[in-house]
């Protein structure tokens, strides 16, 4: 009995200090090289502060010294899941600040090339927000219909990941003669996945305990903190560049800006940020389907260009859509055919920067979920 | 005489295997390598990939590990940077012997697209660690991956034990002479 | 509201210390404030009801010589108008007034811009590098700027 009585009182003087744990760089569900320092108060996190730049790539110092076609490769290793989405927006600054316009056929490639990889990165996204849940299967399937986008684009490409395949003034490459109906086959696998991951996994009682009410970002805070993508219309604030101001041809399509609405917790948890995603690959594919019709078969794929890119003294921020958010490149012209300053408003950066802010207060298994929910790419963050 | 009872049988009447321990050693370690899950960059989207369904990397036998200490071998995928090199420096001290090292993709074995203005990459990850298998590619394909792996299991299983020690003892007393 | 327009409202707010530049398109036009006037600036567009600019889509450093310069693309989501913002210091004391408290998102920015060129933004909270390790030496997207021989014992150079 005696020695009961001491174990209860040293019980009642437990150390209640708090601690601090470092998540990362090397840890496998920090998405990449992030360093996370976490202050803990047992399990409940009250503080995090990220390091970041284990991944930091000079990008911009590189494009300094290269011509303008030149940067199109380290942009291409900047989102390294969504290439394509990536070169748009710094083509189409070049082209404007040139006073270009492309040909009609090369806007709907660009579309669909770029529609496609949109889903192929959510495709990611999810399962990998699935494998932080404990749900492994999702990543199966979805590894299984990505390899099949991916074949497409290596078809019209050459690369698997990084393309090089939007250039100044159009395309590298026109597409293959079977391309047409090989994206409408991919279609249907990808809807098919969709339905089946829906059951499994989006509507399963367990991972809707494990997200709903977790990661809470009101509006308000999404928009002061400059979020964009998935994590600001999951706060239901249905901010879309394709739609708000349609750039390349995005006016003639008819498609829903999918936000969150709360349906099984409160709005802007992970559970909406997630949901997000599933019903952008849907809208994807119909963006897809409705370019395919109208897309003129024969045509070029590469306006004439002087054959040196020269900028005059210029600059613009040109920005699209890409699966992150807002993806902007400021580019600053001197007359050469290098650019002065090529500044690249990285979507993840800034959707990261809001990770402090929203997870503080919940436990340390919850921090993973957040952070894989906000779906970072760290060649993005760390440049 | 099936397929079927040959597997339940391999060695009819049970049969005799001549050979050193050491090629059924290094058969059972070339065969159950597991590595660590250690992403950097583009080249572990392509890794991820190869987990994954479509290419199935562990029917080499490897399973990820997240811990060093329980790793046979590191796979560097992708750019090294500075920052990052000390980390991989300190994670490769704690990998237990014997340990082998893959490096794959362009910016890990030389630097890659960021060798001439990369103030901040190291131009190549055999500057802090000894490197086995070099997998080139930008990034490299996932069966090019898979290609390094069996390079790494021939390599393995052709390795010499029992007189590592005397070797490497050798080499020492040479160094020390140097 | 026009470009133009916004422009009025600054000039008859803020009058000499922002000059309006129009240029040509495709070249977006830009105001030019006096370094020790953005934050009042910045404050005012954000917090005038006409004007509404909530949402900063990008802050960046730039080095035009011999000046240091930043320059801020904001936006209103409920407006949708756009300005730039630009401001020149000289590169021996690069001091900006930092908005960090107008837009969080100007946080991560700022370090950035401090990290790559070394302006300091006055009235921070946490102005430390963010993308280069903490012990870097100089700033490395200044035009001058030299690649390091060696770092920790790493050669640099390839």
């Amino acid at each position: 009995m005696a020695e009961k009585k001491t174990f209860e009182m040293e019980y009642s003087k437990v150390d209640t200090e708090r601690m601090r744990l470092n998540v990362g760089p090397q840890h496998p569900s920090t998405h990449g090289v992030l360093r996370l320092e976490v202050e803990l108060d047992g399990e409940i996190v009250t503080e995090v502060v990220p390091h970041m730049g284990y991944l930091h790539r000079c990008f911009e110092k590189h494009c300094e010294a290269m011509t303008y076609p030149q940067c199109i490769p380290y942009i291409d290793r900047l989102d390294y899941i969504s290439s394509m989405n990536n070169e748009w927006p710094y083509v189409m600054g070049v082209e404007k600040l040139m006073g270009i316009e492309v040909p009609e056929r090369v806007e709907y490639i660009r579309v669909i090339m770029a529609e496609l990889n949109r889903i192929a990165n959510h495709q990611i996204a999810v399962a990998t927000f699935g494998l932080d849940a404990g749900a492994f299967t999702p990543f199966l399937y979805y590894f299984r219909d990505r390899e099949e986008i991916l074949a497409i684009l290596e078809k019209a490409s050459g690369g698997r990941l990084l393309y090089n395949y939007f250039w100044v003034g159009g395309l590298a490459a026109d597409v293959h003669p079977t391309f047409k109906q090989e994206c409408l086959d991919v279609i249907k696998h990808i809807r098919a996945t969709n339905a089946e991951v829906t059951n499994l996994l989006i509507y399963n009682k367990i991972f809707i305990d494990r997200t709903a009410n977790v990661g809470i970002l009101p509006a308000d805070v999404a928009i002061n903190f400059g979020c964009s993508g998935p994590v600001l219309r999951g706060s239901g604030f249905p901010l879309d560049l394709r739609r708000a101001e349609p750039y390349s041809i995005y006016d003639r399509f008819d498609f829903n800006v999918v936000v969150g609405k709360g349906e099984v917790g409160t709005l802007g948890d992970c559970w909406d940020r997630n949901i997000v995603r599933m019903g952008e690959m849907e809208e994807s594919c119909k963006i897809i389907e409705q370019a395919i019709a109208q897309m003129p078969d024969t045509g070029d794929v590469q306006e004439k260009l002087p054959k040196k890119i020269r900028i005059p003294k210029s600059e613009i921020l040109s920005r699209a859509e890409s699966p992150k958010g807002d993806l902007g490149f400021y580019i600053v012209g001197n007359g050469t055919d290098k650019p002065e300053r090529l500044r690249c408003r990285a979507t993840s950066f800034i959707n990261l920067s809001v990770l402090p802010e929203i997870s503080k207060g919940y436990m340390i298994a919850d921090l993973i979920l957040i952070l894989g929910s906000i779906d970072i790419v760290l060649g993005e963050v760390d440049r | 005489m099936g397929l079927l009872n040959k597997l339940d049988d391999p060695f009819e009447g049970g049969g005799v295997l001549l050979g050193t321990v050491e090629d059924v050693l290094n058969w059972g370690r070339s065969k159950s390598d597991w590595y660590l899950h250690f992403g950097l960059a583009c080249c572990a989207i392509e890794f991820m990939a190869m987990n994954a369904s479509h290419f199935d990397f562990m029917r080499f036998g490897t399973i990820p590990r997240t811990s060093p200490r329980q790793a046979d071998f590191i796979m560097i995928t992708g750019t090294v940077t500075l920052k990052m090199a000390e980390r991989i420096k300190i994670l490769w001290e704690q990998m237990a012997e014997p340990k082998y090292c893959m490096s794959i993709g362009s910016c890990s074995n030389s630097g890659g697209p960021y060798w001439e203005h990369g103030y901040h990459v190291l131009k190549g990850v055999d500057r802090i660690i000894p490197v086995d298998v070099y997998v080139p590619g930008c990034p490299p394909r996932p069966e090019a991956m898979q290609e390094g792996m069996v390079k790494l299991q021939k390599m393995i299983s052709e390795q010499a034990i029992f007189n590592k020690r005397k070797r490497m003892a050798e080499i020492d007393k040479q160094n020390e002479i140097k | 509201m026009q470009t133009e327009k916004i422009f009025d409202t600054l000039t008859k707010k803020f009058g000499n210390d922002v000059t309006p530049i129009l240029e040509a398109a495709p070249s977006e036009p830009f105001i030019l404030v006096k370094a020790d006037k953005i934050y009042d600036v910045c404050l005012f567009l954000r917090d005038n009801s006409e004007l509404d600019f909530d949402y900063m889509m990008c802050l960046t450093g730039v080095h035009q010589k011999p000046d240091l310069g930043v320059v801020y693309h904001l936006y209103s989501i409920k407006h949708k108008h756009k300005i730039v913002l630009k401001t020149f210091v000289s590169i021996d004391a690069p001091n900006v007034p930092t908005v960090e408290r107008i837009w969080r998102s100007a946080d991560w920015h700022e370090r950035e811009a401090w990290d790559m060129y070394g302006i300091n933004f006055e009235g921070h909270h946490n102005l430390i590098r963010i993308l280069c390790p903490y012990d870097w030496e100089g700033f490395p997207l200044r035009k001058d700027y030299v690649t390091p021989e060696e770092y920790h014992g790493m050669r640099v150079p390839y």
